[in-house]
């Protein structure tokens, strides 16, 4: 009857359906942090949900001010404990987390709950620095949902909850072409705009700038995508898919390390057969990118170095797509520089001392340094080195241990070894770092290429001919390049997916990788590049900002236009009930009989039907019509004609 | 004047129609509902930003799907706010009258044509700041009930009625002014003080008054202690806990020995010297005890007379005819 006591939503303290919403969108945005953040922490941040949960039915358990300062001192100690920082992506993240659960903890209205709202969405974004694959934002989606649920059960905590949970979905169905026109349109820049703190890329696998025993075969075990390959037209055979990365060049022992290549002209080379695919690459923070042996074009953004390396401007931080050509099995350039060839032929003194000897004797046994490489390939051939993931630990001289001791090893002691004994036979000789292989998805037709593919191999410079792969893994064991990591003895440590008994799983992981590549492709890889193409696929060549920002303002004013328009619709019309009464009184009004502003319908229609006694009986019937249809529950059609027809044809004899 | 009306127009948008003598009913037009981000709506509008840089910072594609759906929520909203006022129809219903230093009640009904329901529409009295939260459902309608303080006699307006909504989300303001031709009749505050003398009636072809006996009751004075506890007014001391008729409450009957008298209230009986709002406020109360006697009254003011007579009509009559008089 008369309204509701006269506090503003914003002042009504939290009831329990409020806080349960709270509590879920929470749980949802902070749920992948769990597998990041310390156990002490989640345990910390959901005793205070709970906590509030306990408050929420009986106020006199929620703690004080002191309480809460207390606890924000001891989280920060703990984050401090933790990470020995307070500031930097990680810490930074768990002091949100901590931070939700005291806002939640002393948040007692509706104001309150707003900012518990906001912690939500802060925390969901958080989630996507680590992932934003199709579940991860799946999980993000529901936390909006729920957050909107709560704002809206805020904002009219006395209507029915399911009426308050259809406005929250209505919203978020209306703010969805909004956000779709946003997306596409929204200029965007390439960041940062400001420097990242130290830690911002870690945690992102890939290759590394140094090669020493153990670190690829740590890789092997990570069943990541490295990047994916669409070739434009016809795969090569996967023995041909050497995927070429950084080159090592300095060995002081132990270490394989970049060399300092320069930047040169891509010379394109004339023979081999030419391969165009375009390459959607993984973000790994390094420049490198990824080509067949060897790059035949230069995709855009890109920069070629004299040892045949790929490399982007800057270090790639999320992910990209580019385009490329390759000519494999192509004749290299027989030219090099004096330098660099003494650079191929240094090896630091003291180490390896059987290997040094090994390599001399085939230096005296031959003329040339194209006979050394050929007993060299007969070495690794007959020596019959074993393959494995799990290498021993090696000493010092790691190319002796492995040799002549140990004899098991992996991509990088085969590699290591070979360009050791090539350098020490006075011929030149590097290590190439990259991938091997890759497997095609049946569902697209596209090749991943995994970190588990990861491989390491080398290239010896011969007179005339030029740098020439030699692969010493695949001598020891042919098998490596059709089977891939396959070639491993059984019983050796594998990633999951790549057991051979798992194949149905393979099955389901090729189709949910397919899908996943579409979204890498479509959603995570829009980028102002994209933008640019869809703008001119639009129409719109070399929009600037300025262009683009009055196309999005117009098109989205006139979806608020639109929206306002529909949300309106059928309410623009003046009610006809009320059309007719107005005219009725205007009828009356004309004989004399006007009515008073403080006047209902009952009193007034008594009044004419007393002072126009010739009418009386219609002027009631109208009455009586209008007042059910008024004030009654619903408003039948017939009605509502009948009354119109009743006011038109209303005489006063 | 007229500058300050424009001034008036360009802040509230233009003067707000008064209801028509046919509707007495207000329609709002979206156009008159504005709307304006509230001050979480610009703690919103502040989060947007900060994950829109984050995004760029950080190149998160799902970052910038986040902010641009919520951005999109903030537009729904918008609407959604908008949406919650526009086509509203208000009325304003009977007020009643109330004495001058009472609380007037305005009861104001908002109906609802839409298919849809309106919750959380706060109807505020600009001039008292009185405020009632309402929700209205589905074609249908609800009726606040606004206190406004009624401090002097005559006619109080309602003036200007704003009806503001932060629904569904809180991150806008929509409002819209409305000024319903609705007012409130105030009557003098009674001041109890002794009833004059009954006057002799003129049907009564000059009966005397004067001989006090007991077969006719003639009027009321001020209780004396000598008085019988049978001439006592009690009904008058029964009722005089009402808030209109304080203080030397006891009253005595007195009765004229003759037949009919007619107690004639007359504004120019009270000294003039008490001032004219303090003879209106004893008039009124004079009303207020004869009808309480059940005495045949009439009223007599410069300009108007009334006929005695006795009846909540013709107290309201005298009540209006004091709450009207015009201060010359």
């Amino acid at each position: 009857m008369s309204g509701a006591e006269a506090l503003l939503p914003a002042q009504r303290p939290l009831a329990w359906r409020e806080y349960a919403l709270l509590v879920a969108g929470l749980l949802l945005a902070a749920g992948p942090h769990v597998l990041r953040a310390p156990g002490w922490l989640i345990a910390l941040t959901v005793f205070l949900y709970a906590w509030r949960g306990l408050g929420a039915w009986n106020r006199s358990l929620l703690p004080s001010r002191w309480m809460l300062v207390a606890i924000v001192l001891l989280g920060l100690a703990g984050v401090w404990l933790q990470y020995r920082a307070i500031f930097g992506r990680t810490p930074g993240m768990m002091l949100l987390l901590l931070f939700s659960g005291l806002k939640l903890l002393e948040s007692r209205d509706q104001r309150d709950a707003a900012a518990v709202v906001f912690l939500t969405w802060f925390l969901a974004i958080t989630s996507f620095l680590y992932s934003q694959s199709i579940p991860t934002a799946l999980g993000m989606a529901a936390a909006v949902a729920v957050s909107v649920a709560a704002l809206v059960t805020c904002a009219a905590p006395r209507r029915a909850p399911r009426a308050n949970l259809r406005t929250a979905w209505v919203l978020l169905g209306q703010a969805v072409p909004a956000a779709l026109v946003l997306f596409l349109l929204f200029p965007r820049v390439h960041g940062p705009l400001w420097g990242l703190p130290q830690d911002a890329y870690t945690g992102i696998t890939g290759l590394s700038d140094s090669m020493a025993p153990g670190n690829l075969s740590q890789l092997t075990l990570s069943d990541a995508i490295a990047f994916r390959v669409d070739f434009k037209g016809e795969a090569p055979r996967r023995r041909a898919l050497y995927w070429r990365g950084p080159v090592m060049w300095d060995f002081d022992g132990r270490t394989w390390r970049l060399g300092n290549p320069r930047i040169v002209d891509l010379v394109p080379p004339a023979t081999g057969t030419r391969v165009a695919y375009s390459v959607l690459l993984e973000p790994h923070n390094r420049n490198w990118l990824f080509a067949l042996e060897l790059p035949a074009s230069l995709p855009a953004q890109a920069r070629y170095l004299d040892d045949g390396q790929l490399v982007s401007l800057t270090p790639v931080r999320a992910r990209i797509s580019y385009d490329v050509e390759s000519a494999i099995e192509s004749v290299p350039d027989p030219s090099e520089a004096r330098q660099t060839l003494e650079r191929a032929r240094r090896l630091p003194p003291g180490f390896n001392p059987r290997a040094m000897k090994l390599a001399e004797g085939w230096r005296a046994a031959s003329a040339t340094d194209a006979e050394v490489l050929g007993r060299a390939i007969d070495f690794f051939r007959r020596e019959r080195l074993q393959y494995t993931t799990e290498p021993p630990l090696l000493g010092r001289d790691s190319v002796d241990e492995f040799l002549y001791d140990t004899r098991q090893g992996f991509c990088e002691h085969f590699s290591s070894a070979f360009v050791f004994l090539m350098r020490a036979a006075g011929v030149p000789a590097r290590v190439v770092t990259g991938y091997q292989g890759g497997d095609m998805n049946p569902v697209d037709g596209k090749f991943t290429v995994r970190q588990s593919d990861a491989h390491a191999w080398g290239e010896v410079f011969i007179a005339g001919r030029g740098w020439i792969r030699v692969d010493p893994t695949v001598l020891s064991v042919p098998l490596r390049l059709d089977a891939g990591l396959a070639a491993v003895p059984a019983g050796s440590a594998l990633p999951l997916l790549m057991r051979p008994e798992l194949e149905w799983l393979r099955g389901l992981r090729y189709n949910w990788e397919a899908l996943t590549h579409k979204w890498n492709l479509l959603v995570l890889g829009y980028n102002p590049e994209r933008q640019r193409e869809l703008l001119s696929f639009l129409g719109m060549k070399d929009a600037d900002w300025l262009e683009l920002a009055s196309t999005l303002l117009a098109v989205l004013g006139a979806f608020i236009l639109g929206l306002f328009a529909w949300m309106l619709r059928g309410m623009a019309r003046p009610d006809p009930v009320q059309g007719a009464w107005i005219r009725f009184c205007g009828k009356l009004a004309a004989k004399g009989v006007a009515r008073s502003p403080h006047e209902g319908p009952r009193d007034y229609s008594e009044r004419a039907a007393r002072s126009l006694p010739a009418a009386g009986e219609p002027i009631r019937t109208i009455a009586g019509l209008y007042i059910t249809l008024r004030y009654g529950r619903h408003a039948a059609k017939d009605e509502v004609l009948e009354l119109r027809r009743r006011v038109k044809d209303l005489e006063f004899g | 004047m007229a500058l300050q009306a424009e001034l008036k127009n360009w802040f509230y948008g233009p003067e707000a129609p008064r209801s028509g003598q046919g509707g007495g009913e207000i329609v709002l037009g979206h156009r008159r509902v504005y709307i304006v981000p509230s001050r979480l709506g610009l703690f919103f509008a502040g989060a947007l930003g900060i994950l829109l840089v984050g995004s760029i910072n950080y190149a998160l594609s799902l970052g910038f799907a986040l902010t641009f759906l919520l951005a999109g929520l903030g537009i729904a909203a918008m609407v959604q706010t908008t949406r919650n006022l526009a086509r509203l129809s208000v009325r304003a219903g009977r007020s009643d009258a109330v004495f001058a230093g009472d609380t007037a009640h305005f009861r104001l009904s908002l109906a609802n044509a839409g298919e849809f329901d309106r919750p959380e529409i706060l109807v505020r009295h600009l001039g008292s700041g009185a405020q009632r939260t309402l929700d209205v459902a589905i074609a249908a309608s609800a009726e606040a009930v606004l206190p406004v303080p009624a401090p002097r006699r005559g006619w109080l307006p309602l003036g200007r009625v704003m009806l503001e909504t932060r629904f569904p989300v809180g991150l806008f303001r929509a409002w819209s002014y409305v000024e319903l031709d609705s007012r409130c009749l105030v009557y003098p505050r009674p001041v109890a003080s002794a009833l004059p003398a009954p006057a002799p009636s003129a049907q009564a072809g000059g009966a005397r008054a004067h001989a006090q006996g007991s077969d006719d009751f003639s009027g009321l004075r001020a209780h004396q202690p000598a008085d019988s506890p049978r001439h006592v007014a009690w009904k008058s001391v029964a009722r005089s806990d009402t808030q209109h008729a304080r203080g030397d409450a006891m009253l005595t009957k007195q009765f004229a020995g003759d037949a009919i008298a007619e107690l004639w209230l007359s504004l120019s009986d009270l000294p003039p010297s008490l001032g004219l709002e303090q003879r209106l406020s004893r008039l009124a109360g004079w009303v207020l005890a004869a009808e309480r006697a059940g005495a045949l009254y009439g009223l007599r003011l410069p300009g108007s007379e009334i006929a005695p007579g006795r009846g909540e009509a013709h107290r309201a009559a005298c009540l209006e005819a004091l709450a009207l008089h015009e201060s010359s």
